[in-house]
């Protein structure tokens, strides 16, 4: 097999070479071969579905989803005009970012799947395991490599585990699936205890990383803060550590009912004692030469990540401050979407893709180009898909921010509200999926609508609201500051309110208040709510500090209360 | 049914014993909670023992120097376990024998099988071993170590798949 390792040239992207080219184009010829036997009958339906889902081949309510992975939220600006492309030739224009940093397209046909997935392998991109009983795609923080705060790059890591746990020859049949989040940071932004698997990096006392693994966190229908299974954990066992835990989940996890086959079902069942004592004594008795990471290893896959060629722009955050100054609605683009980046004169942007009235997280093919246009001249062609749904430039100069904002107010990319009540998160809802019970976008519209005046979000400040069509979750409701769940009533759409729920350190699930109203009273129920927090929050306090404080009893009375 | 083995289709000497039948000379596959009868077996012949996939595989420690054949069982392709009861057999007890995997399992899972160390599988009387061979050629590289060990291709984790 040829095998040519070359100097990587995308910044912050795993370089390819010929020999993991050659193995996505072997995956899709694979694939093809699977629709076929499909159509002959060789296949039954059953059997095909599981080797189109870790394809990721959704059968929705009206049509084929494909969800494509994109590896740690990281896309150079070639491969996002691929995905533009794809949008617009296979589907009805746009594309929908998810909360696992990958992208999904609503309209697919079956027949054209292998010809796409043969697009994107060209690009170096594919839809392996974004789907089926399997590790998923592993997520990392939208600020890797640029944040501040970070003790290390999360990439090197999560390209490793993405590596690792590709085609895994043992854990492609687990109980069902298994979700990886991994940030360099002690800030957790990956909402690490809310995975199935979350990794906390620290640097360790030799100068190498040590994690902090927590196991057995999730939402879906049964809302479970992870638990710590091991404070220092040192690198080079990484792997075999991982090995230990999916090992005992795969022989014991359960099978026979698939909403209790979850990991975090297992960790409650056996108690977290007994649990990690079954990971250790599996630890201690496995080849852990065959696994280890060694440094040589974790430096290899370390030099095929291109770094940014950053400028000398000491000047550029006096240009920032001094256009800032004249211009209030740039300078709260500037204070809502920007974040501390390592080097100075450097700047992360979030860039929202959550207008007024929008659907959140739906970008149309032309808005891809321009991402990627805008990623070409302001960072480094790099750009980063987030959890909650939005784009990332993550390297940009301060005196470029003006120019930057400027463009992508006038293409509706320039809504300054990251972080806030507007930044929702919202599942495709019933107006996609077959396993909703009410539709989660005309509700995220109006309520996007309700609070789009910008000194009035301002006014809110930090808070998270999250929508899902049903209790599969998948809009993250338990973990929004408010979160809204789409039921069944009777026959008609309606939503409960759940408070409280958070994602970072401080992991907290949201508790339902009371029971479910029409997607009308939802709205006006939590400007009710919103409205008890302006007045009842003390100086500095963001909603869900008030929350904490005063409990839910306020909130509810204020959400039933009738005029 | 016969055995797919080593890439060729190959026919299968083995008796599957039930529950409630006497142990028969020759080569004899047995439910695990026969093990022990089987083991103070008079007669000629090979022993094997099936597995069920809630069944631990420490059980046969002390029996698996004396038995020649593992066989794990799939009740449908989607249920993983005997994956990792092959590979704890291979690389926590050292199995060399043979490890067979019979049930309902698919083309599109044969590498895995062998990586993690099956070598027969029991397949329905008339398979096309070119749907097989197709599956087992298909992927010529890993990106994870196995009980294999095959041999590393560049850096990282990467593996070269035998064909």
């Amino acid at each position: 097999m040829p095998h040519s390792p070359q100097h990587p040239t995308d910044v912050g992207r795993y370089a390819y070479d010929a020999v993991d080219r050659t193995f996505l184009k072997q995956r899709v010829e694979q694939f093809r071969d699977q629709v076929e036997r499909r159509i002959s009958g060789a296949l039954s339906e059953d059997e095909f579905k599981p080797l189109r889902l870790m394809n990721g081949l959704y059968l929705q309510l009206h049509a084929y989803m494909l969800r494509v992975a994109i590896p740690y939220g990281i896309l150079s600006s070639a491969q996002m005009r691929t995905l533009a492309h794809i949008a617009r030739k296979y589907d009805r224009d746009y594309g929908h970012f998810t909360t696992r940093q990958n992208i999904q397209f609503n309209w697919i046909k079956l027949e054209d799947t292998p010809d796409i997935l043969n697009i994107l392998a060209d690009a170096e991109m594919h839809a392996i395991q974004t789907s089926g009983n399997c590790i998923r795609n592993v997520t990392s923080d939208q600020f890797a490599g640029a944040a501040q705060d970070e003790v290390l790059d999360p990439r090197v890591h999560a390209e490793i585990l993405r590596q690792w746990s590709t085609l895994h020859p043992e854990f492609t049949f687990l109980p069902r699936k298994f979700k990886i989040a991994i940030s360099g940071s002690a800030q957790d932004r990956v909402a690490a205890r809310f995975h199935d698997i979350g990794l906390l990096a620290r640097q360790g006392d030799n100068g190498r990383a040590v994690f902090e693994v927590y196991v057995g966190g999730g939402l879906g229908r049964t809302p479970v803060i992870g638990v710590k299974l091991r404070d220092d954990l040192p690198e080079e066992d990484l792997i075999a550590y991982l090995e230990s835990v999916l090992r005992v989940y795969n022989a014991y996890g359960r099978r026979d009912n698939m909403y209790k086959a979850r990991i975090k079902i297992l960790v409650q069942a056996l108690g977290v004692e007994e649990f990690r004592q079954q990971v250790n004594a599996e630890f201690m008795a496995m080849d852990r030469a065959r696994y280890r990471l060694a440094p040589a290893v974790v430096e290899a896959i370390r030099a095929r990540f291109a770094s940014p060629a950053f400028e000398d722009v000491a000047a550029a955050p006096a240009v920032l401050a001094d256009q800032k100054q004249g211009n209030p609605a740039f300078a709260a683009w500037v204070n809502a979407n920007t974040h501390p980046h390592q080097r100075e004169g450097y700047c992360s942007v979030t860039v929202s893709c959550k207008p007024a009235g929008g659907i959140p997280g739906d970008v149309t093919s032309a808005q891809m180009d321009l991402l990627a246009d805008l990623a070409d001249q302001y960072s480094f062609g790099e750009l980063r898909i987030t959890h909650l749904q939005n784009v990332v430039l993550g390297h940009v100069r301060q005196d470029s921010l003006l120019a930057l904002w400027q463009v992508l107010s006038a293409n509706g990319l320039g809504t300054a509200n990251i972080g806030m009540i507007t930044d929702i998160i919202a599942c495709p809802g019933l107006d996609y999926c077959a396993l909703a019970n009410a539709r989660s976008i005309p509700i995220a519209q109006k309520l996007s609508q309700r609070f789009a005046n910008a000194t009035l979000q301002q006014e809110i400040g930090a808070l998270r609201l999250n929508i899902s069509g049903c209790i599969n979750a998948c809009g993250h409701h338990h973990a929004g500051h408010i979160g809204i769940l789409g039921v069944d009533k009777r026959g008609e759409e309606a939503f409960q309110i759940t408070l409280g729920g958070n994602a970072g350190e401080d992991a907290s699930i949201g508790q339902i208040i009371g029971s479910a109203m029409s997607e009308d009273e939802t709205v006006d129920a939590i400007a009710r709510i919103v409205d008890t927090y302006l007045v009842r929050r003390e100086p500095g306090e963001r909603f869900i500090e008030t929350c904490r404080r005063l409990g839910a009893a306020p909130f509810k009375d204020a959400a039933y209360a009738t005029a | 049914m016969p055995l797919l083995e080593n890439g060729q289709i190959v026919e299968d000497g083995w008796t599957l014993v039930q529950d409630d039948q006497s142990l028969p000379d020759g080569d004899i596959l047995l439910p695990l909670s026969r093990l022990s009868e089987g083991l103070g077996r008079n007669g000629q012949g090979r022993l094997g023992v099936v597995l069920k996939p809630d069944e631990r595989v420490e059980s046969l420690k002390d029996a698996l120097p004396r038995l020649d054949v593992v066989c794990l069982t799939f009740p449908i392709f989607r249920d993983g376990r005997a994956f990792t009861q092959a590979r704890s057999l291979r690389e926590h007890l050292h199995f060399k024998g043979n490890i067979r995997v019979s049930g309902h399992f698919l083309p599109d899972q044969y590498e895995f099988l062998l990586r993690c160390g099956v070598n027969q599988l029991a397949v329905p009387e008339g398979t096309d071993l070119g749907v097989w061979q197709k599956a087992h050629e298909r992927i010529t590289i890993a990106y994870q170590p196995s009980v294999l060990n095959e041999q590393p291709e560049g850096f990282a984790f990467r593996r070269y798949l035998s064909s």
